[in-house]
């Protein structure tokens, strides 16, 4: 398999589709970027997908190819963790909609040779999982053994479940939800004026120029503050000041947070579309698996023979921890195998990409099945 | 391993290949065995989060929540036995949830300790303090448990509301014992409980 040019990291396929979109368009072709770790077993039993959240990406457990960082999720995925390459046949792909190989408003409109821009269609979280679904086909993956995301991901990863059942033996759920709330919508609302306010936005046709980094670091700023805890930003920062011993009575970056904040904003734009933040928030706001099954989230999961596990974070307050329990809730109504726990951290929704030693342990354990 | 006895009892009586979810399933210790030794379908429900994470490292299906808040949650007959166990004596409304238990189960186990046996008598009636022994380690101001009972107090209640009981096993350490002078003479109780026709 070592020689199959479909396997391996910094993959890019390009299928023929035509995939129909939930807005009703149909996509065709469809780019998807994407990794894979480890090697698929000959009865197909060991494949593990697992899904990025909203800025994340197919380099799970690889060095990011611009900013030279690990992969994002190197604490779940690697040798000795709960998905371990040696065992586990790992697939990332990035989502359609996105900027790092995928389909999305920066690739080429073929009927025009350009940027789609804001002529891309809108998509949805299903749409992204129907287009894993056709690169898993491209892979010869019949079933997953799971989907593990989290954040997005975790969306992701119950969409599986619920538009693929017969595919997924098990999915894995971690601060994540089965609905935007108005709460979620109004923050990412903020985040695409920003981006829109910006002159250099220009409608979303900016390839050809420069991009509205002004704006989308504002809306990377915005968000990054429902990633992290009321309690986690006091100890980190507290009110101290950035590099100055007073109050500037002015408007640089007085305090640490403030600075912070910047960095943030200013290190996104170099590895992150603007449009493609437009497109993904929207996918995340349309997001309401209840409403996709006649309003009642327990029909999503009807005679579901996948195992579940939901795991949420107290300081979460993004996607708190109720709305792991109305997920749960559902998953028991429909008879459906889940286990859940919220686990204690002080990050806040960022706590599942940082070290969470009780997460690793309850989705190790979760993913052996009790085989040891 | 070997089994809590009051877990060994209920394991003992468990029908085989049933749907079992076990209220205050700690470390998964009995749904464990009713998986592994009787071909149960087990599902669990805890309120502690170590003993989740425990429970779900054995490849269990447990949730983390609260048995006076969450068995609301659960579909009516949606398993053959709801199981209980030293728990009723923690919950703060143990009627409710002995209801919830058998609208949720066709039938429900239920065990706790005894507080009319007769070493926690005498430590109340010589000492004068609220007993401490080896069944009930905890003072009174750190103890979880509520809503003591005696298995006379439960006989009591299970006459008043029609509840049906299908067996009852009693235990001194892990010793069984007869269902006489119980009362006085068990530290923990076990029943088997049925509920009331027509309901």
């Amino acid at each position: 398999m070592s020689d199959d040019q479909r396997f391996g990291l910094s993959r890019r396929a390009t299928l023929p589709g035509p995939l129909r979109l939930d807005g009703g368009a149909l996509l065709s072709p469809v780019d998807i970027g994407y990794e894979t770790y480890g090697t698929l077993a000959p009865d197909g039993g060991n494949a593990v997908l697992v899904c990025h959240a909203l800025t994340g990406d197919q380099h799970v457990a690889s060095v990011h190819p611009r900013t030279g960082k690990p992969g994002w999720w190197t604490r779940m995925i690697g040798p000795g963790r709960p998905i371990d390459p040696s065992r586990d046949f790992v697939i990332c792909t990035n989502v359609i909609g996105s900027c790092m190989g995928s389909s999305g408003p920066a690739t080429d409109n073929p009927a025009t040779g350009r940027p789609w821009a804001m002529g891309f269609p809108v998509i949805t979280i299903r749409d992204m999982v129907r287009a894993q679904a056709l690169l898993l086909d491209h892979l010869g993956v019949v079933t997953l053994k799971a989907v593990v995301g989290g954040s997005m991901g975790g969306m992701q990863a119950l969409s599986w479940a619920a538009t693929f059942p017969d595919r997924v033996r098990a999915a894995v759920v971690i601060a994540s939800t089965a609905r935007h709330s108005a709460q979620n919508i109004a923050f990412h609302e903020v985040g695409r004026q920003a981006i829109m306010a910006d002159p250099k936005w220009n409608g979303g046709d900016y390839y050809s120029g420069e991009p509205p980094a002004a704006g989308l670091a504002v809306a990377r700023m915005a968000a990054h503050i429902t990633y992290l805890s009321e309690a986690g930003l006091t100890e980190k920062f507290g009110r101290r000041l950035q590099a100055r011993d007073a109050k500037s009575f002015g408007f640089d970056a007085d305090f640490q947070v403030e600075s912070y904040l910047r960095h943030q904003g200013l290190a996104f734009v170099d590895r992150f579309d603007a449009n493609s933040y437009l497109y993904i928030t929207r996918a995340l706001d349309y997001f309401d698996l209840a409403e996709e099954h006649g309003g009642l989230l327990a029909n999503a999961f009807r005679r579901t023979a996948t195992r579940f596990c939901v795991i949420s974070f107290d300081t979460d307050w993004l996607y708190p921890t109720l709305e792991s329990r109305n997920i749960v809730q559902a998953l028991n109504a429909a008879g459906a195998a889940v286990s859940f726990v919220e686990l204690s951290s002080p990050y806040g929704h960022d706590a599942f990409l940082l070290d969470a030693p009780e997460m690793n342990r309850v989705v190790d354990g979760f993913l052996r099945g009790g085989r040891a | 391993m070997s089994l809590r006895p009051d877990l060994a009892v209920i394991a003992g009586h468990v029908a085989r290949g049933t749907r079992v979810l076990d209220v205050g399933c700690g470390d998964g210790a009995l749904m464990a065995a009713l998986r592994d030794e009787r071909g149960c379908d087990a599902r669990g429900l805890e309120i502690d989060a170590g003993n989740v994470a425990a429970a779900v490292a054995r490849g269990l299906s447990v949730i983390q929540g609260d048995a006076d808040v969450d068995l609301a949650g659960y579909p009516d007959d949606s398993f053959d036995y709801a199981i209980l166990s030293q728990t009723l004596q923690t919950a703060r409304a143990p009627d409710v949830v002995l209801d919830h238990l058998l609208r949720i189960g066709r039938r429900a186990f239920v065990s706790f300790p005894n507080f009319a046996q007769w070493r926690v008598r005498l430590s109340l009636l010589w000492g004068g303090r609220m007993p401490v022994t080896r069944q009930l380690p905890q003072q009174w101001y750190d103890t979880p448990n509520i809503h003591h009972l005696t298995i006379d107090d439960f006989r009591a209640f299970l006459q008043d509301r029609g509840i049906r009981v299908e067996g009852a096993w009693f235990l001194s350490g892990d010793r069984q014992r007869s269902s006489a002078a119980a009362n006085l003479l068990a530290q923990h109780a076990v029943f088997l409980l049925q509920r009331a026709p027509g309901n």
